[in-house]
C-alpha cells in the first residue's frame, strides 16, 4: 500500500511536469494551430541555462533556486525570438511547411547546445536543498512537494489570467477567430508573442523541476520529454489549458503505474497506447468539445 | 490494345533507365564509384523508395504522417529474420532476399491497414500525432520482444543489398509507384486530396481509396526496409525512431509535396549534402537544420512544388527548339486542344 501511494507520489511528479510543459504545447497550438516540436527543446535551453547559472549564484552568496528566474527569462526571449524569426513569416503558408520549421528549429537548437556544451551527460545539482517531508510512513521529498504544489499554483494562476485579464481575453479571441479579433482591435502579433513567452516561461520552470527529479542534462533531453509533453496535451484535448493539466497528470500517473508494476521498458508505449485509445474513441481529447464538420 | 505514344514514351524510358544502370555499372566496375560511394548510392536509393512512398501519403492523400520509420521497421526486421530462417534452412541466394523483401513489404502492407482503419477517420495533425504514435509503439515493442534480439539488435543479416539491386529495387518501386498515380486510382487519390467532401460526392470510396494509398505507402516502406537490413547488416530498434520518419518527411516536403520529381531529387541531394559536409563535422547538422528553416521560410511550396519531369516531354521540347519552331511549345498546346475536342 505505502509502495503504490508513493508511486501515485511520483507520478503526481513527473505528471505535473508534463502538465507544465503540456500547457506551452496547448496554447501554442490553440491560438497559431501549429504543432511547436521547438519547445521540448526550450525546456532543454533552460537546463542549460540554470547549470550555467548556479556556479554563478554560488560565487555570489545568492540562494541557488534563483537560477529559475535567469532560466525563465533567457527561454521568454527565446521563445518569442523563435517566434518571430521561424513561425511569424509562414503563418499564412500551408500547415506542413511551419511544421516542418519547428522540427527544423528543434534540430537546430539540439545542435547548437551540442556544439557548446558537447553531447556528454552533465550531473544537475540539487537546487533545493531541504529535508524530506514526513506524513505518517510515506516520505515524500521536498523537490516533489515544491514541483507538485507550484506546477499547481502556477495552472491556476495561468488560468484566472485567460479568463480574467485583458490579453487572456484577447489570446482568447485570436484562437477562435484571428480575422475577426484583429477587426476588433486586438494586436494579433502581440498576442501571439504573448502565448509563447507564457509557454516558455512555463516550459523553462518545468525543466529545473525536471532536471531536479533526473539530474543529468544532455543536449537531446528534450526531444522524448516534449513528445510526451504533446501527447499528454493531446489528451485532455488539445487547445483547452485544463486539458493538458489533466492530460499531464494522467500521463504522469499512466506511466509510473506502468513502470512500477507491469514493466519499465513498456512505460512509452503504454503512455502512446492511451493516446491512441483517447483519439480514436474521442478525437478530440478528455475535455474536448465535438465540432461537427460543416459542408 | 496500347496507345502508340504511350508505347515510345514507355520505350525511351526504359531505354533511359537501362542507359543509366548501364553507365553507373560501368563505372562501378573501373572503380570510378568505389565501395564508399557504392554505400552512399545505396541509400539514396533506399530513401528514394521511402520518400516517394511517403509522398504518397503526405503529397498525393495530402495526409500527414510520422510514422513512416514504423513501416520501414516492420519491413527491415521482417526480412533479416527471414533470411536468416532460411539460411539455417539451407536456402541462400538472391531469391530468398527477393522474396524475404517481399515478405517485409507485405507485412508492412499489413500493419498499414490495421493501422490506416481507424487512424485514417482523424484528419491533418491529429492523423499526423496517431501515426507518430504508432511509430513509438513499434519501436518500443521490437525493443522489447525477444526474436527481433531485442536492445542489442539483429545480427548476422548477409549484406546482399549492393548497388545493382537496390537501383533495380528503386526504380521498379518508383515507377509502379508513378503509374498508379497515373491510373484511375490515382486520380481518386488527388480528388480526395483537393476536396473530399466534392470527391465522395461524386462517387469517389474516400475511406477505400486512403486505406489503399496509405497501405501502398506502408508496402514500399516496407521494401525499403528490407534493402536497409541487407545494407546495414546490424538493425536496430534506435535507427527507426521518430528523427527516421522526421528525415524522410523533410526529403518529401523539400521536395515537394505531391511531386516524385521532386522527392527523387531532394532524397538524392539531402543524402549526398551531409556526406560532402563531412569536412565540418561539428556543424554540419547545424547548418543543414538553418537551411531547411531558410528553404521553408523562403520557399515554403519546397523545390519543384508539384512539377513533374517528363523525359518524352522534354525530348519533344528540344526536339521542336531544334527545328526552330517559333513557340516550342506549339505541339503541346494543339494536342490538349485536340484532346479537348474530343471530349466536347
Amino acid at each position: 500500500m505505502i509502495d503504490f501511494i508513493k508511486q501515485i507520489i511520483n507520478g503526481l511528479q513527473i505528471g505535473s511536469i508534463y502538465a507544465l510543459i503540456a500547457i506551452g504545447y496547448t496554447m501554442v497550438y490553440g491560438i497559431v494551430k501549429l504543432i511547436n516540436f521547438a519547445h521540448g527543446d526550450i525546456i532543454m535551453v533552460g537546463s542549460y541555462i540554470s547549470l550555467v547559472s548556479i556556479p554563478q549564484f554560488i560565487s555570489l552568496g545568492l540562494p541557488v533556486w534563483l537560477c529559475i528566474v535567469v532560466s525563465v527569462a533567457f527561454c521568454i526571449v527565446l521563445g518569442v525570438l523563435i517566434e518571430l524569426i521561424a513561425y511569424r513569416p509562414l503563418r499564412s503558408a500551408p500547415r506542413l511547411c511551419s511544421l516542418i520549421t519547428a522540427i527544423g528549429m528543434s534540430l537546430f537548437l539540439q545542435n547548437l547546445f551540442m556544439l557548446i556544451f558537447t553531447p556528454n551527460f552533465r550531473p544537475f545539482p540539487q537546487v533545493f536543498d531541504v529535508e524530506p517531508l514526513k506524513i505518517s510512513e510515506v516520505q515524500v521529498p521536498f523537490n516533489t512537494m515544491l514541483t507538485i504544489v507550484v506546477s499547481v499554483a502556477l495552472m491556476i494562476a495561468l488560468n484566472l489570467f485567460v479568463k480574467l485579464t485583458k490579453t487572456g481575453k484577447a489570446m482568447r479571441a485570436v484562437s477562435e477567430d484571428e480575422g475577426a479579433s484583429r477587426l476588433m482591435g486586438i494586436n494579433v502579433n502581440r498576442t501571439i508573442s504573448v502565448t509563447f513567452a507564457i509557454g516558455s516561461a512555463l516550459a523553462a520552470v518545468g525543466s529545473v523541476f525536471y532536471s531536479n527529479a533526473y539530474p543529468l542534462v544532455e543536449p537531446t533531453l528534450g526531444s522524448m520529454l516534449g513528445l510526451k509533453a504533446f501527447v499528454a496535451a493531446v489528451l485532455g484535448g488539445i487547445g483547452i489549458i485544463p486539458g493538458a493539466m489533466l492530460g499531464g497528470i494522467v500521463m504522469g500517473l499512466a506511466e509510473s503505474l506502468t513502470k512500477a508494476y507491469i514493466s519499465s521498458q513498456l512505460a512509452d508505449a503504454v503512455v502512446f497506447g492511451i493516446l491512441i485509445v483517447v483519439l480514436l474513441v474521442k478525437p478530440s481529447g478528455i475535455l474536448g468539445k465535438n465540432i461537427r464538420e460543416k459542408v | 490494345m496500347v496507345n502508340k505514344d504511350v508505347r515510345n514514351a514507355t520505350l525511351i524510358n526504359f531505354a533511359a533507365v537501362a542507359l543509366m544502370f548501364g553507365v553507373l555499372m560501368l563505372l562501378r566496375t573501373t572503380k570510378v564509384i568505389n565501395n564508399y560511394y557504392s554505400g552512399i548510392l545505396v541509400v539514396v536509393c533506399i530513401n528514394v523508395i521511402l520518400a516517394v512512398s511517403l509522398n504518397l501519403t503526405t503529397g498525393c492523400l495530402g495526409q500527414i504522417a510520422l510514422g513512416h520509420a514504423g513501416f520501414m521497421s516492420i519491413g527491415g526486421y521482417t526480412a533479416g529474420l527471414f533470411y536468416k530462417a532460411m539460411q539455417s534452412a539451407g536456402l541462400e541466394g538472391y531469391h530468398i532476399f527477393a522474396a524475404g523483401l517481399l515478405l517485409g513489404g507485405l507485412l508492412a502492407a499489413v500493419s498499414g491497414v490495421i493501422i490506416g482503419i481507424p487512424a485514417l477517420r482523424l484528419r491533418g495533425d491529429y492523423l499526423a500525432i496517431i501515426t507518430l504514435g504508432f511509430g513509438e509503439i513499434i519501436r518500443v515493442l521490437i525493443e522489447n520482444l525477444k526474436f527481433t534480439g531485442g536492445a542489442q539488435g539483429l545480427r548476422g543479416i548477409p549484406r546482399l543489398s549492393t548497388l545493382p539491386v537496390a537501383f533495380i529495387v528503386c526504380v521498379i518501386s518508383v515507377t509502379l509507384l508513378t503509374t498508379l498515380m497515373r491510373s484511375r486510382h490515382g486520380r481518386a487519390i488527388l480528388a480526395i486530396r483537393e476536396n473530399d467532401i466534392a470527391s465522395e460526392a461524386c462517387g469517389v470510396h474516400n475511406t477505400y481509396y486512403r486505406t489503399l494509398a496509405f497501405t501502398i505507402a506502408a508496402f514500399f516502406a516496407g521494401i525499403a526496409g528490407g534493402l536497409y537490413a541487407h545494407y546495414i547488416g546490424i538493425l536496430g530498434a534506435q535507427n527507426f525512431g521518430f528523427m527516421r520518419s522526421v528525415e524522410i518527411i523533410i526529403i518529401v516536403v523539400l521536395g515537394g509535396l505531391g511531386s516524385f520529381t521532386g522527392s527523387i531529387v531532394a532524397a538524392v541531394l539531402l543524402t549526398i549534402l551531409p556526406e560532402l559536409l563531412r569536412g565540418f563535422a561539428d556543424y554540419r547538422m547545424l547548418a543543414y537544420s538553418a537551411a531547411l528553416i531558410v528553404l521553408m521560410i523562403f520557399k515554403p511550396s519546397g523545390l519543384f512544388g508539384t512539377y513533374e519531369f517528363s523525359l518524352v516531354r522534354a525530348i519533344r521540347y528540344w526536339m521542336a527548339v531544334f527545328r526552330k519552331e517559333r513557340d516550342p511549345f506549339a505541339r503541346f498546346k494543339r494536342k490538349a486542344r485536340a484532346a479537348q475536342g474530343k471530349e466536347c
